[in-house]
């Protein structure tokens, strides 16, 4: 099967007054069809650039990203980018805020429409389609930011340290959603610093070195279900000490 | 959500607030009558100088016989008209520069320094320079004005643009936007809270560029009105033609407030 994804010899370098920054130095990584990885590292590791080389905003030093074997020079059409907060417009309804995407990439047709209504009354939110952004609650508020990424309907999403932001019984549920609607034929890019976040959503975790990001291991997470699901299969503190020494050893 | 029927404390709640409010519109219009009420009083009572301070009557009397010779709405409508031209010009100029500013980071970069410069020169000075370059009519006085609100509108609303959170617009980026639609869906709509502030303090300094405009030359307005009351020693003109800016430079005020209401009630923003 051809790779959805894949990181081909990236090199990057930031370059500043004070001087430069290596960011990611030789960096390879795969992503199949409908697989979830987790990106582990220790904060300002160089996670995030991944996500926004994968996203088609920034272009790489050295190397290429190459989404079904061709590079991206923009970003993909069927790519969904989930950045910390959910950055709903206050001032567009519920429904405007999910039909954004469409709307920019002038694909507002009436069956992508009819997909946005099927997706709010999905996540609860058909109720609330013409209400706006502070009249919802926090839960409801990422539930809508995730129908605006859905709808345009992604074959791959990207999850910058997606649930750091929210407290913790909303990220496990919140997380438990998301899996839930992204089913498996969506493949997942999640970029992480939480241990449990990584091995109760991914099917592989990748642990990464500190600056710059070199792939320290990998690890395949056999655990079945849900987040939640997960969380309380006894191997799950396995996962999480073998993660903990590993992400410890290089940090510390 | 809000509950449809009300708890007896709910009710008593309302009905507290309901007279706070009565009682605060009913002392703000009480102090405005205090105060024509005292000054009249003491006009009339010999308290001070109806010459020199003139009195609420003597300015409505004053005002009346410029409405009976017609000269009341020529005066009005010239002032008015200078100022909603030189506001829109200055509006427009500002905020379009403010898009240019926002575009080019270089250009913004390469103008700060003007810009403070400029915001902090009293326009006032340019005054006798204008009147030599335009002539003594009315284009020298909607230059005035236009030079005082333009830079104010523009480093406001300059500031707006910049405010907007640079996350906002990586994930319109990420949807493919370009950057005019970047601009278009999230920095305009974003900062329009502060493009109205911006049309609020331009509506300001519009008046102040008029008037002082009509100081230095004009044969018609109230500006003209106050100057030449002032020369000729007829206070009772002044005070009118001043009364009436009040009530002009309020309603303007309000026409935007207005608009501004309009458009937080249609972005939801009064709603929950």
């Amino acid at each position: 099967m051809e790779p959805l994804l894949e990181f081909q010899n990236i090199s990057m370098r930031y370059h500043a007054l004070s001087g430069e920054t290596d960011v990611l130095e030789n960096f390879s990584l795969t992503v199949e069809p409908g697989e979830f990885i987790a990106l582990l590292g220790p904060s300002g590791c160089g996670k995030s650039t991944l996500l926004s080389l994968a996203a088609g905003l920034l272009k790489p030093d050295r190397g290429r990203v190459l989404l079904r074997g061709e590079p991206i020079q923009a970003p993909p059409v069927h790519m969904g980018y989930m950045l910390q907060r959910d950055h709903l417009f206050p001032w567009l309804t519920v429904r405007q805020n999910a039909l954004l995407g469409l709307q920019v990439r002038g694909n507002l047709t009436e069956a992508a429409q009819r997909r946005v209504d099927a997706l709010l009354k999905s996540c609860g939110l058909w109720d609330f389609a013409d209400a706006f952004p502070r009249q919802l609650s926090g839960g409801m508020r990422q539930r809508a930011a995730l129908v605006r990424t859905l709808a345009v309907d992604p074959e791959f999403l990207l999850l910058d340290e997606r649930f750091s932001a929210l407290d913790a019984q909303t990220r496990i549920y919140l997380a438990d959603e998301v899996k839930g609607i992204l089913g498996h034929d969506r493949a997942a890019l999640l970029v992480s610093h939480d241990i449990s976040e990584c091995i109760s959503m991914a099917d592989k975790v990748v642990v990464l070195s500190r600056r710059p990001a070199r792939i320290q291991q990998v690890h395949a997470i056999d655990l079945e279900g849900g987040p939640m699901q997960r969380r309380s299969d006894p191997r799950f503190r396995e996962y999480f000490d073998l993660l903990w020494k590993e992400l410890d050893v290089h940090v510390g | 959500m809000l509950v449809e029927t009300h708890s007896a404390a709910q009710s008593a709640f309302l009905r507290r607030y309901r007279r706070r409010e009565r009682l605060i519109v009913y002392v703000r219009w009480g102090l405005l009558a205090l105060f024509l009420g005292l000054w009249e009083l003491s006009a009339r009572l010999g308290w001070i100088d109806p010459f020199l301070l003139s009195s609420p009557s003597r300015m409505a009397a004053t005002a009346a016989s410029l409405f009976a010779s017609g000269e009341l709405f020529t005066h009005i409508s010239v002032t008015l008209g200078e100022t909603l031209v030189g506001f829109l010009l200055g509006s427009l100029l500002g905020i379009g520069l403010a898009v240019l500013l926002w575009w080019s980071k270089t250009l913004s970069r390469i103008l700060d320094p003007y810009l403070v410069i400029l915001n902090s020169l009293p326009k006032i000075a340019l005054g006798p320079v204008l009147i030599v370059w335009m002539g003594s009519g009315v284009e020298a006085i909607v230059t005035m004005t236009l030079l005082i609100s333009v830079i104010v509108t523009l480093c406001t609303v300059l500031g707006g643009f910049n405010e907007v959170s640079p996350e906002k617009l990586t994930l319109l980026r990420s949807f493919g936007a370009s950057k005019w639609q970047c601009f278009c869906k999230v920095v305009l709509p974003g900062s329009l809270p502060t493009v109205v502030s911006a049309l609020k303090l331009g509506i300001g300094m519009s008046w102040v560029g008029v008037i002082v405009g009509e100081f230095l030359v004009s044969r018609a307005g109230l500006g003209y009105l106050i100057v030449y009351g002032g020369q000729v020693f007829k206070l009772d003109l002044v005070m009118a033609a001043t009364a009436i800016l009040c009530v002009l430079a309020a309603l303007m005020y309000f026409c935007i407030a207005f608009l501004e209401k309009r458009l937080r009630d249609k972005r939801g923003e009064t709603a929950g």
